[in-house]
């Protein structure tokens, strides 16, 4: 149990210390990397409380993919070079009571959430009858996404799905004389069609048509 | 005591598991460096030791001996760093993989997802190296690498969901005692080749090579690296091919389960049969290097998008459809 704690203790100092980092450290791309240490210690305590099919997938879909995806932007765009000077600039200090405003609103609606918990636990119980503790992790969550909440679950997806679509529709320019190579054609062709032979008579040289 | 004495016992299985694996690193090398040769009608290294088995050590002792040089542009942190990441995500997968009835280091509920967890991180390693680098071959081997490792997963994470379907478990040992009636590769057999040309190009092997392409990138985002960060990187690189071999050999072609199970077979430990099953798939590995020319980008990913996406995505549909049309689904 000690380990247990010393492990817990050590993961959420990292989460945390990180989370800091990434709003405070001066390189951008610094701030990505952080951002990836704060997921991965995030997963470690997901794992410590057993729920290891979440922890794994926090792994793949975050780390394993958005942050990449997140690293790659802020490197093309060359923002690395940028000093991030943090509360400093009246740029970012306009910002500043919109994310009070913000912060103010999330911090009380986490107090509601662990405070319904606190004092009305039977509400947070009562929907979790079907879970019981001798069947895994992965199993369990199975069976309550694919049963009871699989019209939400279906929902969800479309709206990814629409986001993306989306997301190119608004990115995707056509555009003209772009080059392709379409590679049916290429291998479909003929040793008649690319290759002629032609007399050339000597000294007069000879006319290829374009 | 107590606690010293499990952190003792712990160490001895992960060394017992690292060392021969570093080992087979060393000796894999040399192996590619044969089979490569051979089918190209050389000799290859055949001079330090019996047939020159000893050549990856020799190169080992020189790495070791050369300078490391850090560009004074670089970002010095996350140049060191990166080497470091791709050897360590290298080797933390190994932790999962079984070689046996019971003789795995970690048998946790969800192998396959951390496996799967691990090598798509192995993607950081190469992009911190390119950017920290702060050249410009290094930086496009990176961005080159980061594309084509993310879009590789995508089909491979489809054709481990083929497998769980069969399987109904994500255990790496419940997928392999699942496949004591018939192998994998049989039913499977579409996706195993789909999952063979996604490794090679997850290992940034040839033919999908681009991020070391020597022809336009000098040596991609190891540009910039000498003596035992360019090793590590090495290391990093053979052991990750090694791992997508012993997870081919254990979700296709029945991990450490012998061939027939009849007297003269049954007797050799599994141990054997899944490393002789790993050298398979690493041969055929060595051989494609040898055969195939490079890719182009634009048909890499033309390839991973457009065709092997919607094949395992339909040939999941199937599978489903079949299992569930004549009842097979395996009960949880």
């Amino acid at each position: 149990m000690i380990a247990h704690a010393i492990f817990f203790y050590v993961f959420s100092l990292i989460a945390i210390v990180s989370a800091i980092m990434v709003t405070v450290s001066k390189n951008t791309v610094h701030s990505v990397f952080f951002l990836i240490l704060d997921f991965i210690s995030i997963s470690c305590l997901f794992i410590m409380v057993g729920a290891e099919f979440l922890g794994m997938i926090m792994l793949i879909v975050y780390v394993g993919a958005v942050a990449v995806l997140f690293l790659f932007v802020v490197m093309m765009l060359n923002v690395a070079q940028q000093t991030n000077q943090w509360l400093l600039s009246e740029v970012s200090s306009g910002h500043i009571p919109i994310g009070l405003i913000i912060s103010t609103l999330i911090f009380f609606e986490l107090i509601i959430v662990i405070g319904g918990w606190k004092y009305k636990p039977d509400i947070f119980i009562s929907n979790n009858s079907t879970i019981s503790s001798e069947i895994s992790n992965t199993h369990s969550l199975g069976q309550v996404l694919y049963t009871d909440y699989i019209h939400i679950f279906q929902i969800s997806g479309m709206i990814l799905l629409i986001a993306m679509i989306g997301a190119i529709v608004l990115t995707f320019r056509q555009r003209e004389g772009v080059k392709k190579q379409s590679y049916i054609k290429q291998i479909s062709r003929e040793r008649s069609e690319g290759v002629e032979v032609i007399e050339v008579p000597s000294n007069k040289g000879v006319k290829i048509d374009d | 005591m107590e606690y010293v004495n499990i952190i003792f016992q712990e160490v001895y299985k992960i060394l017992f598991l690292l060392v021969p694996v570093l080992v087979s690193v060393a000796m894999i090398v040399w192996l590619d460096r044969r089979v490569w040769a051979f089918v190209q009608k050389r000799q290859g290294p055949n001079v330090v030791g019996p047939f020159g088995l000893l050549q990856s050590l020799a190169d080992a002792l020189k790495y070791i001996f050369k300078e490391i040089i850090i560009p004074a542009s670089s970002n010095k942190v996350i140049f060191i760093l990166a080497p470091i990441v791709t050897m360590t995500l290298a080797l933390i997968a190994w932790a999962v993989i079984p070689f046996g009835e019971n003789q795995v280091l970690a048998n946790i509920n969800v192998g396959i997802l951390y496996i799967f967890a691990v090598s798509s991180l192995g993607v950081y390693g190469i992009i911190m190296g390119g950017w920290a680098s702060n050249s410009k071959y290094p930086f496009l081997g990176a961005i080159r690498s980061a594309a084509q490792m993310v879009s590789y997963e995508v089909s491979i994470g489809i054709i481990i969901i083929n497998v769980l379907l069969c399987v109904g478990s994500l255990n790496l040992s419940d997928i392999v005692v699942a496949q004591q009636e018939i192998w994998f590769v049989i039913p499977l057999f579409p996706m195993f080749v789909i999952f063979f040309i996604s490794s090679l190009a997850e290992t940034n092997r040839p033919p999908f090579d681009l991020p070391e392409a020597e022809a336009e990138l000098v040596a991609g985002y190891q540009t910039e690296y000498s003596g035992m960060m360019y090793a590590m990187f090495w290391l990093g690189e053979y052991a990750n091919i090694l791992l997508m071999c012993a997870l081919g050999s254990i979700l296709f072609l029945g991990g450490w389960l012998s061939p027939i199970d009849l007297y003269p077979f049954n007797l050799i430990p599994g141990a054997i049969w899944l490393i002789f099953k790993i050298l398979l798939l690493f041969i055929l590995f060595a051989l494609v290097k040898a055969v195939v020319p490079r890719y182009r980008y634009d048909q890499l990913m033309r390839l991973g998008w457009k065709i092997f996406l919607p094949i395992s995505l339909i040939y999941v549909v199937l599978t489903a459809s079949y299992l569930f049309y004549f009842n097979l689904l395996p009960t949880v």
